[in-house]
């Protein structure tokens, strides 16, 4: 039976750790991601978790103690934001490279320049090449729901690869919402114990970690990664099932909501999705029929699948809480459009920059964004392809 | 109570408008209903004005956005009214609640020429009265809740004893004073 409570996004991620359990938890605080090791550190002051909390001087040691207690055969998580995700970076990549599935809450807020707390994805944007998995949420319930799956995926014999759980910063990690919570005994059960099949305190098998590899193996090394990551798709879809028959929430890899024969479409990630699909109601009520696809997993990139659900679509608004500097667009749009032309989806596409630094996107926003692509439906983008959204005149 | 009722509370950082807000939220959930309760950060140090935000519903709340047209608008400091536009857009019908010892009337040339009800409690007072310390949260909590209607008031002071009892488990003293201010602020909001 699932317990209604009320909880901010970070409290959430909190209640689902204390259900996991997890052996070691290194990290270093930085907002708004800081209340999760300080309620990890309570849990363990109050005996609620066993959890082993090593209190670092930086990021980079953060994550480079979460690459040693996983290697060592340890269940790992820690929690970032913003900046600390930049200077984890180098290790990132050896992580997701030693096949570690460590699981990360990185609470979304922008990289600096200007300085700034508010929620972005910069941060996890920029980390979108350094192999580890990415699952976004859109409000508590889906940081809770993901945070509990995430050990499941990470540590799949088929993926063995390091995961972020997302949700954007203050806008869901600060705000108290309704939420429903699993019991222990079956979440226990669910999330299971952790029995890596290799890993360095193995006293019957002696192993290398993280070595130097030369041209004859490294490529065929980083293929073997992709194929994890590609794997994923699978084993996130299976595990989303057993956890639906506990909780009732099922999830895919994206949520269509409204797309049976929606035209104009915003394709999205995180908590502006709620306030799309009110916008979407609110025109559907005019007989407009506008359709949003929440994209939950961006790492692997649910590139065909996309695709498919967008092939009967007119116009297309990929909307990017990030900035790529590329000067033609966001990361999401960059996929999303590469998705689409591959796969032959004749839908016009535009790319939409909104809330950057916390900027505020409401439901007026959208609504006059939808009639935006009615009239590029009318008369083409013209100019219109990649625009700002919210930008003060 | 309509589908959806939107509250904006200005105070200034330290003062626990924040946590009043989220009190709100709590409260709300507790009889029931779908609650949203959030900060706006900005720079965050004491003494700076700063805002949160309440919304409370029958269904489902998906809304991600600050709130621009409140149905209420809760006053923490009354130093803020000089600086901030506190009644910028509060919807027909709504309602601003300030924390003075003066009356509505006095206040009214400095609320920008706003046509709706204006409540007053005089936090300070019912604080002293019953907390001895000044913590105007409790005081302007019972005083939205009876202006808002959304909560019933015997329901509300029977959820807050629950609440409170948890809280001050251990400084049943807290508890009683904390119940009283509550009292007394149902009577003395005007």
């Amino acid at each position: 039976m699932s317990i209604k409570n009320r909880m901010s996004g970070n409290e959430a991620l909190g209640e689902a750790i204390r259900q996991i359990n997890p052996d070691v938890m290194p990290a270093f605080p930085i907002t708004p991601s800081t209340e999760i090791p300080q309620f990890v550190s309570n849990m363990i002051a109050n005996g609620q978790v066993d959890t082993e909390f090593i209190p670092v001087e930086s990021e980079h040691s953060a994550m480079s103690a979460a690459m040693g207690s996983e290697a060592a055969g340890a269940r790992t998580i820690t929690a970032t934001s913003s900046c600390g995700l930049a200077l984890m970076w180098e290790v990132l990549y050896v992580a997701a490279s030693s096949r570690l599935p460590i699981v990360m809450c990185c609470v979304n807020r922008g990289l600096t320049g200007p300085l700034n707390i508010n929620a972005e994805h910069s941060d996890s944007m920029g980390a979108r090449d350094s192999g580890w998995l990415q699952i976004y949420a859109e409000n508590n319930q889906e940081a809770y729901d993901n945070m509990l799956m995430a050990h499941r995926i990470a540590e799949h014999p088929d993926v063995r690869l390091p995961l972020m759980i997302c949700q954007d910063g203050f806008i869901t990690s600060h705000a108290v919402e309704n939420i429903l919570l699993e019991e222990d005994g079956p979440i226990r059960e669910f999330v299971g114990k952790y029995e890596p099949e290799h890993y360095l305190l193995n006293e019957k098998e002696t192993m290398a970690m993280g070595p130097y590899a030369n041209s004859p193996y490294c490529m065929e090394a980083k293929r073997a990664q992709v194929q994890g990551m590609m794997n994923a798709k699978q084993v996130i879809l299976d595990v989303a099932k057993e956890y639906a028959k506990i909780s009732g929430r099922e999830y895919g890899l994206f949520e269509e909501y409204k797309m049976n024969d929606a035209k104009y479409v915003l394709v999205a990630i995180g908590s502006a999705c709620g306030t799309i699909k009110d916008a979407v109601d609110e025109l559907r009520k005019e007989g407009i029929k506008a359709g949003m696809i929440k994209v939950r997993v961006f790492r692997p990139f649910p590139a065909d699948e996309l695709a498919k659900a967008l092939s009967k679509a007119s116009v297309v608004a990929v909307m990017d809480r990030a900035e790529s500097y590329s000067g033609q667009g966001g990361p999401l749009g960059a996929e999303t459009m590469a998705a689409m032309y591959r796969n032959k989806c004749t839908a016009e596409a535009i790319n939409v920059v909104y809330g950057l630094s916390g900027r505020d996107v409401t439901v007026k926003d959208i609504k006059k964004l939808y009639l935006q692509l009615i009239s590029i439906e009318a008369n083409g983008a013209k100019g219109r392809e990649y625009q700002y959204l919210g930008l003060r005149g | 109570m309509k589908d959806l009722v939107e509250f904006r509370w200005h105070g200034r950082g330290g003062q626990g408008a924040k946590t009043a807000a989220l009190l709100l939220a709590d409260v709300a959930f507790m009889i029931g209903k779908h609650v949203q309760g959030f900060p706006e950060y900005g720079p965050e140090r004491m003494g700076a004005p700063i805002t949160a935000y309440d919304r409370i519903s029958d269904k489902e709340i998906r809304v991600h956005s600050n709130i621009y047209e409140p149905d209420f608008v809760v006053v923490v400091d009354e130093t803020l009214l000089n600086t901030v536009d506190v009644t910028k857009g509060i919807k027909e019908g709504g309602a601003i609640l300030i924390n003075t010892e003066r009356s509505g009337e006095e206040l009214l040339p400095l609320l920008n020429g706003f046509e709706g009800r204006v409540y007053t409690i005089n936090a300070r007072e019912v604080c002293e009265r019953t907390l001895g310390k000044y913590f105007p949260n409790t005081p302007m909590l019972a005083a939205i809740v009876k202006i808002s209607g959304v909560i019933e008031e015997k329901q509300f002071l029977e959820e807050m004893e629950k609440s409170l009892a948890h809280k001050f488990a251990k400084k049943p003293e807290m508890l009683e004073g904390n119940m009283k201010a509550l009292r007394l602020a149902l009577e003395e909001v005007h």
